[in-house]
């Protein structure tokens, strides 16, 4: 069992905990995620890892009440306790000097990208960060990237805070004001979709960290099998980073929609349980 | 003179067994197995036991059940294999300690699986009896893995004396027995309880523990006196042809993973889906491929197909396996080979297939299938299972600087079961590719015995 130290409300329906698993938090790098089992009954997802603490051995991870699952998990309290946790799974993010980097976040996707845009500062870079949501509510982990970053820009759909509209209409600003030689981009795959297309047309190298569907996160089921640049790749072993540019969106998309029907009565199951 | 046949072992009924998911073989009575049990002709010089990977003393263990005798037999059995009831379902005996019984000859031989299965569950039924070990030995083996490899290495080495703990990566131990065969013909329950006795030898499970990510093989070599490699052949292969990114294609690892560990038959008591349609296609013909054919048809779908570029007669599968598919109305194209999946809004809805004769033998010693030009035709489909074979699990070998691997992904190791690393051991599937239940078990028995030397010495 792994016992939840710790329980934050970031933004309506998006919960952080901080769950006890020290020989994850010992061996855990930026861009690495986890895969959870709430009980015995549960199914097992992918969830990212936003903070690290290796002396306490915990690991934080940020998520959005979309289903089941994570409505469930959003329940859970301090001192609670999840029945499963693997992790650190997948590759770390490639962290080098690259000169002047954008990070771009959406929605819970800054909080993976936070621990990223650090570790990137820390190697040397310059870098430049471009947080997004829906309005100011859901806007997460601002004080963070404010740490993390040279600069800091914000756009919400609404306007209620930063840019009135998409965090790629400022990152074409900043393409256009200075030379820009990496950028990350974490968040809905509409996001990351749309900061590939955006980059593509000034050539500038674009790496993407990919949500797909998953159940053993091992390699062993193909089930988050994306195609990048014409081959078949598993998100879990080979990704979850891969070259933006590369990605065949549309089919992730696609394969994310797969249990649609499923999620909606599993949500509405669990919603009869709740009340 | 013995009967020419072997007592029969009764059925779940076909028609009522393709709605369910619990066990199609129910097993002899006590009757059934003493009748059985006297057919042995208990031959001075028994071949038997060379068809045997774990070396079962056969005669003396059927000798005890028709002397109705039946601690007295799984006691024989379990000086060596410690997952009878395991083995008893799933061993191919046909090719194994069967195919050399001299009743064979004239008739069928011994049913020497089915008696194995009868002394495991009496004994499991009554509540299993925990051997003599050997003292404490001090040492300390890591065991990577607990499919049926790393539970063989890590009981043998625990009745040794040895401190033993496994690191299994998923969130339930039993390896491929959890995730890969399902319930209707290796109930999982006996599984767990196999497994429970593994751990009352004194084996320390840990779940949820992947070595190269959570743990790294160097930080293990640093805590443990020798290690032992056993995860599996866990990746699946494609056909790599167009369309197969598709909404409702499954590998078969993904599709029983789903079903068998995860429950997903039990949707939505349990969270995890699956999506069946009405037609289904399985692409194979081996055990996994019978597996996920008749898992889709418990699941709902009214026509399974399974989809084979070679004859009836190069199926890879068990004879009895492929018996129960027909038996339960799986059809079968032979001679056919997927080249292409179309699909309607994300989903697919054909497979597009090319018919094949067959050739010269090819490296495998079966005839190559060859296309057959201008024959291609489509088959509608909602769900396609890719069955055509898994390969090593790389995860370890590229996280492990120094581990030397074959072409073939595979983990190298000498006729010992040594690896190019100092003190780390390995078989089973990661070093053969996929294989059977049985061999993963003497491979594990092999290594143990190695590691055991290595480590006293």
């Amino acid at each position: 069992m792994y016992r939840i130290v710790a329980k934050k409300e970031l933004a309506p329906a998006v919960k952080s905990l901080t769950i006890d698993a020290p020989l994850v938090a010992k061996n855990a790098r930026p861009g690495q995620f986890i895969i959870v089992r709430i009980d015995e009954k549960g199914e097992r997802i992918p969830l990212t890892i936003a903070g690290l603490d290796v002396q306490q051995g915990t690991i934080t991870t940020i998520f959005l009440e979309v289903g089941k699952t994570t409505e469930q998990l959003g329940r859970l309290n301090e001192g609670d306790a999840i029945s499963d946790l693997a992790g650190p799974l997948g590759n770390p993010t490639e962290i080098k000097n690259y000169g002047r980097v954008v990070c771009v976040g959406g929605g819970v996707g800054v909080a993976p990208l936070y621990l990223v845009a650090k570790a990137l500062k820390d190697a040397g870079n310059e870098v430049i960060s471009i947080i997004g949501a829906r309005t100011k509510e859901l806007l997460i982990f601002e004080d963070e990237m404010q740490q993390a970053s040279d600069e800091l820009y914000i756009a919400t759909d609404d306007g209620s805070k930063g840019h009135h509209g998409f965090v790629t209409d400022v990152l074409q600003e900043l393409i256009a004001k200075q030379k820009i030689d990496r950028v990350l981009a974490v968040g809905p795959t509409v996001m990351m979709r749309a900061v590939a297309k955006v980059t593509k047309n000034h050539n500038i190298k674009t790496v993407v960290s990919l949500n797909p569907l998953m159940v053993d996160g091992t390699g062993m089921c193909g089930a988050c099998r994306v195609t990048v640049g014409g081959e078949t790749k598993f998100t879990c072993v080979d990704g979850p980073e891969f070259d933006a540019h590369l990605v065949d969106f549309e089919e992730l998309m696609n394969r994310q929609r797969t249990y649609i029907t499923e999620e909606k009565v599993a949500l509405e199951r669990c919603g009869r349980c709740r009340h | 003179m013995p009967s020419l046949k072997k007592q029969p072992m009764s059925e779940q009924e076909v028609d009522k067994r393709i709605h369910n998911f619990d066990e199609v073989a129910l097993g002899y009575t006590p009757e059934q197995a003493i009748t059985e049990a006297k057919r042995c002709l208990q031959c001075t010089k028994p071949s038997c036991t060379q068809g045997c990977p774990v070396g079962i003393e056969i005669p003396a263990f059927i000798k005890h059940i028709a002397d109705e005798d039946f601690d007295g037999a799984i006691k024989v059995i379990k000086k060596k294999n410690n997952l009878p009831a395991i083995c008893g379902r799933v061993c191919p005996y046909e090719n194994q300690c069967e195919k050399f019984c001299v009743l064979g000859k004239k008739g069928e031989p011994a049913g020497i699986g089915r008696l194995e299965r009868f002394v495991a569950d009496y004994e499991r039924k009554k509540g299993a009896r925990i051997p003599e070990k050997a003292g404490a030995s001090g040492k300390r083996v890591a065991v990577v893995g607990s499919g049926p490899a790393g539970l063989t290495v890590a009981a043998d080495l625990a009745k040794l004396g040895h401190d033993v703990v496994i690191y299994e990566a998923l969130h339930e131990s039993g390896g491929v027995l959890m995730y890969g065969i399902p319930e209707f013909r290796l109930p999982k329950e006996v599984v767990r309880a196999e497994i429970e006795y593994v751990k009352q030898l004194g084996v320390d499970i840990q779940t949820n523990v992947v070595i190269g990510k959570t743990i790294s093989i160097d930080e293990l070599r640093e805590e443990f006196d020798a290690i032992f490699i056993g995860t599996g052949a866990g990746l699946p292969h494609f056909m790599n042809i167009p369309g197969e990114n598709l909404c409702g294609i499954y590998s078969a690892n993904e599709f029983l993973i789903r079903t068998n560990l995860m429950r997903a038959y039990k949707f939505p008591e349990y969270d995890t889906p699956i999506k069946v349609g009405k037609r289904v296609a399985v692409i194979g013909a081996g055990n996994v491929a019978m597996d996920s054919a008749r898992v889709a048809l418990r699941l709902g779908a009214e026509e399974v197909r399974i989809v084979y570029r070679r004859s009836e007669k190069e199926m890879p599968a068990r004879a009895e396996e492929t018996a129960h598919a027909k038996e339960e109305g799986i059809k079968f194209e032979f001679l056919t080979n997927p080249i292409r999946m179309a699909g309607e809004n994300g989903w697919v809805k054909q497979l597009e297939c090319i018919r094949m004769k067959l050739g010269e033998p090819d490296e495998s010693g079966r005839r190559k299938p060859i296309p057959i030009e201008g024959s291609e035709f489509a088959l509608d489909v909602d769900t396609v299972v890719v069955a055509i074979g898994q390969k090593p699990n790389p995860l370890i070998a590229k996280m492990t600087k120094g581990l030397r691997i074959t072409e073939k992904g595979a983990v190298w190791i000498d006729e010992n079961g040594k690896t190019s690393m100092e003190g780390v051991f390995a078989g089973g599937d990661i070093t053969t590719g996929t294989a059977t239940v049985i061999e993963a078990m003497g491979a594990g028995k092999k290594a143990a015995r190695a590691i055991h030397e290595y480590v006293s010495r």
